[in-house]
């Protein structure tokens, strides 16, 4: 009922752990069986090994939270070895979301990451607290598609583009990574945001901004998966604040095929299996058989 | 550990001293020392969760004393006995209290001794001798005395027990071990006392948290293989081995 196909792909559900918020799975299966979600998107993979950033990592803000995690991450081949396996016990959708400071980085990624069993790569084109890593390739159009054109002649794996919020033009660039080759599209990541600490007189974060997320968001993300949605004919996964099932139907309902749940998972680290309950009392109680019969009514 | 996300009645919520509080959850609840749990008192706001350090604990209830700080832990100094509150845990890694044995010297500061009364009374067959600096008054001393043979106390201003720091009473080269949590200053100093006397030394570090289960990131510390998360690799960490920036 709630299954859904993405690029040949079956998720048995439309809930997919996010990136950076779920770690590798582990951590949330201590609460419960992961592997009733949909799928999960790994930490940002890059090629070495990357320690992240220093100084202050979260903010809280109203309805959300800025980070500066700076991509930390144990490199691909460390995951490759020695977390996959582990991830692999969960029967659930594996994508593994590729971060890169060059477009040689992302080739190089992409072919590591192809010759595994990670089910479908996303290509990270929108993290902001790296400098050159990720977002410089999120914000010009042009500039993307270079990117998903030359990862996609060495990717084996279906492609999903994850965009930024704070690209020139979301639709633009949407369409843009459509014709490079993008297989589908996620979307969007966190808002360049910032914080002054007034006693300190100093910015918060020590790259002076970082990402906000969660429910503060979610408004401004469903617009921008409204439009793209409007616009591209490849599918979309649709993220930025979802909380409840009803959030997820929204963003179902603007389009989408799939939503990831992110920061939420933080306050309540049930978050993703209650959204997964929530929808199927919610196809019940409406008597639909398919996400289809309501996805993109708006 | 089974980590629970459940719902606890309040059966206690009082202040104790100024800013400090001491709530107890009615229900059985699991946690090693130096372990803490993930507090709720909200449903959306604040959009995070707070870390708090489990004071003590039996058969029907959970406690833990607090520090109000912030909007989160003002919301929760305003619950009442019978409301429920959510929690999250336990989280970390906590002491190791099988492992430590013989003289051990508990050095703490300020809220940092909130995690002390259940370790030193997990302890055993050891002499345990407490330090403990304040601001202007010293609470839960009592109640530690129960299980300390000796506890020393130091304020600010010298209005209750020694006036000065914590670390310039104790020497760590008459103990086997230390256990140390406080500001980050104070464990500083008394790391590289330990350090520099070659005494054993655990610190129980405070970060904020968004996840609080290791998925994050968001808490990591510096340590000397690399970073590490303060929620899941610790809260304790050996002294050695946590690069402390203060």
């Amino acid at each position: 009922m709630l299954d859904v196909n993405i690029c040949g792909i079956n998720f048995k559900n439309p809930v997919i752990g996010a990136s950076g918020t779920f770690g590798f799975g582990e951590e949330y299966n201590e609460f419960y069986n992961v592997s009733m979600l949909g799928g999960i998107c790994t930490k940002g993979l890059t090629l070495n090994k990357k320690e992240g950033n220093n100084g202050t990592r979260i903010f809280e803000t109203p309805s959300g939270l800025m980070n500066s995690i700076g991509l930390q991450n144990p490199g691909i081949d460390e995951f490759i070895n020695n977390v996959l396996p582990n991830m692999r016990r969960f029967d659930t959708v594996i994508i593994a979301n590729l971060g890169g400071g060059s477009l040689e980085d992302y080739i190089q990624g992409a072919e590591k990451l192809s010759k595994t069993s990670i089910d479908m790569i996303e290509l990270n084109i929108s993290c902001p607290n790296v400098k050159n890593g990720g977002m410089a390739f999120g914000i010009k159009s042009e500039v993307a598609f270079n990117v998903v054109k030359e990862v996609k002649k060495v990717c084996k794996k279906p492609l999903m583009v994850k965009l930024s919020p704070n690209a020139e033009d979301i639709v633009d660039m949407a369409l843009k990574c459509e014709e490079a080759g993008a297989d589908c599209l996620s979307l969007v990541n966190t808002f360049k945001a910032m914080a002054i600490d007034i006693k300190r007189k100093a910015p918060v974060f020590q790259n002076i901004t970082a990402g906000l997320s969660g429910p503060c968001i979610k408004p401004i993300a469903l617009r921008m998966v409204y439009e793209v949605c409007k616009s591209v004919h490849i599918p979309v996964i649709g993220m930025g604040g979802i909380d409840t099932y009803e959030d997820a139907l929204e963003f179902i309902m603007a389009g989408a095929y799939a939503v990831q749940v992110g920061s939420s998972n933080f306050k309540n680290p049930y978050t993703c299996k209650e959204i997964v309950e929530g929808l199927q009392a919610y196809m019940e109680r409406e008597g639909l058989n398919d996400l289809s019969e309501i996805r993109g009514i708006i | 550990m089974q980590q629970v996300y459940v719902e606890g009645k309040i059966v206690i919520n009082k202040q104790i001293e100024k800013n400090i509080y001491m709530i107890s959850v009615e229900g059985k609840f699991e946690a090693k020392p130096g372990q803490f749990y993930m507090i709720r008192a909200w449903d959306k706001e604040p959009f995070l969760s707070r870390p708090i350090s489990v004071y003590d604990l039996d058969d029907e209830k959970i406690s833990f004393v607090y520090e109000v700080r912030g909007k989160g832990t003002e919301i929760l100094s305003k619950k009442n006995c019978g409301d429920a509150i959510k929690l999250m845990g336990p989280c970390g890694n906590g002491f190791d209290v099988d492992k430590i044995k013989g003289k051990i010297a508990v050095v703490t500061g300020g809220i940092g001794i909130a995690p002390m009364l259940y370790t030193i009374k997990s302890i055993k067959d050891s002499k345990i001798d407490i330090f403990a600096g304040f601001r202007e008054k010293s609470y839960i001393t009592n109640e530690m005395k129960k299980y300390a043979d000796n506890v020393y106390i130091t304020t600010d201003n010298g209005s209750e027990g020694y006036k000065g720091n914590v670390a310039e009473i104790f020497n760590p080269i008459e103990y086997n071990a230390v256990l140390c949590c406080g500001p980050t200053v104070m464990m500083k100093k008394v790391s590289n006392m330990c350090l520099n006397s070659g005494t054993a030394c655990l610190i129980s570090m405070e970060e904020k948290m968004a996840c609080g289960v290791g998925a994050c990131l968001g808490c990591a510390c510096n340590t000397s293989d690399g970073k590490k998360r303060v929620c899941k690799d610790g809260p304790v960490f050996w002294g050695r081995e946590v690069i402390l920036s203060a």
